[in-house]
């Protein structure tokens, strides 16, 4: 079966032959401007959360599994590799959850004009730095 | 729908495509989508904080901390929130990329599987620890 979407492909030329539609140059071609980072961020960030999600449900069978498996999963969560890890998810989360806010804000219809756009962006990214920052400060003030 | 060089059906591929759309639930999955990502605005948020409050805390601090049927009940939320917006958003990535039918509805449903697995782990054992310790 060929995809749906093939259908949206065909069109006619002005001298009446059918042929495929050109396809719109993208990622190989435009410039790299701000917004497509964030954009592309946000979904990179989604897919980086699914280590984050399976990492929370690892953390809760292992304290309802054994003092072993418990203390393993810490010392692993304690290596350099272990707390860039953390790093990494709590930076994906923040952008993720602020960046969350921006799209829903869009679903309400607002911010779309060029300059807002730009200005919300640039806040979601010092949003989710600063938090980033904070939650790590909170976790070293509570250790 | 036929190969574009076998020329057995007479309608236009845009006929052919008709009613294949969203047979009147077109909006779900992003009605979905944004619903749990308004529940998970205060959910991470919690989230957050329990993370920073059980840091050093133990198996068994974390067994007195679900003890409590408000912490396991929102601990539980999470997770059915969390992994069925985590499949939403993971179903959006599969359809952009993966073009082959087949392996598209596989991929969507391994992802679903896997999804509701964890999510079900991950109650069980809030379950355990909130009951048994």
């Amino acid at each position: 079966m060929l995809d749906t979407r093939e259908a949206l492909m065909v069109a006619r030329t002005s001298d009446g032959r059918t042929v495929r539609r050109p396809v719109s140059p993208h990622l190989q071609v435009y410039k790299l401007h701000m917004l497509m980072v964030l954009s592309g961020s946000h979904r990179i960030t989604g897919v980086a959360l699914a280590g984050g999600a399976v990492l929370m449900v690892w953390f809760l069978v292992a304290a309802a599994s054994s003092d072993a498996a418990f203390n393993w999963l810490v010392w692993l969560l304690g290596t350099p590799i272990g707390l860039l890890a953390l790093f990494g998810w709590t930076g994906s989360l923040w952008y993720h959850f602020c960046n969350g806010i921006r799209h829903l804000a869009w679903d309400f219809g607002y911010g779309f004009e060029m300059d807002q756009l730009y200005a919300s962006g640039k806040l979601v990214l010092a949003a989710a730095a600063v938090l980033t920052l904070v939650t790590w400060v909170a976790v070293f003030v509570a250790g | 729908m036929t190969h574009p060089t076998a020329p057995s059906v007479m309608r236009s591929k845009l006929g052919q495509a008709r009613g294949l759309g969203s047979a009147k639930s077109g909006i779900h999955h992003w009605w979905a989508q944004k619903v749990t990502s308004f529940a998970l605005l205060p959910l991470t948020l919690w989230f957050i904080w329990s993370c920073i409050h059980l840091r050093g805390a133990g198996r068994a601090g974390v067994a007195h901390y679900m003890a409590n049927p408000l912490v396991s009940a929102l601990t539980i939320a999470l997770l059915a929130t969390t992994f069925h917006h985590l499949q939403l958003g993971l179903e959006a990535v599969v359809v952009d990329y993966v073009r082959e039918e087949k392996r598209k509805l596989a991929t969507i449903l391994t992802i679903k599987a896997i999804c509701t697995l964890f999510a079900l782990a991950g109650s069980i054992a809030v379950l355990k620890l909130a009951i048994t310790g």
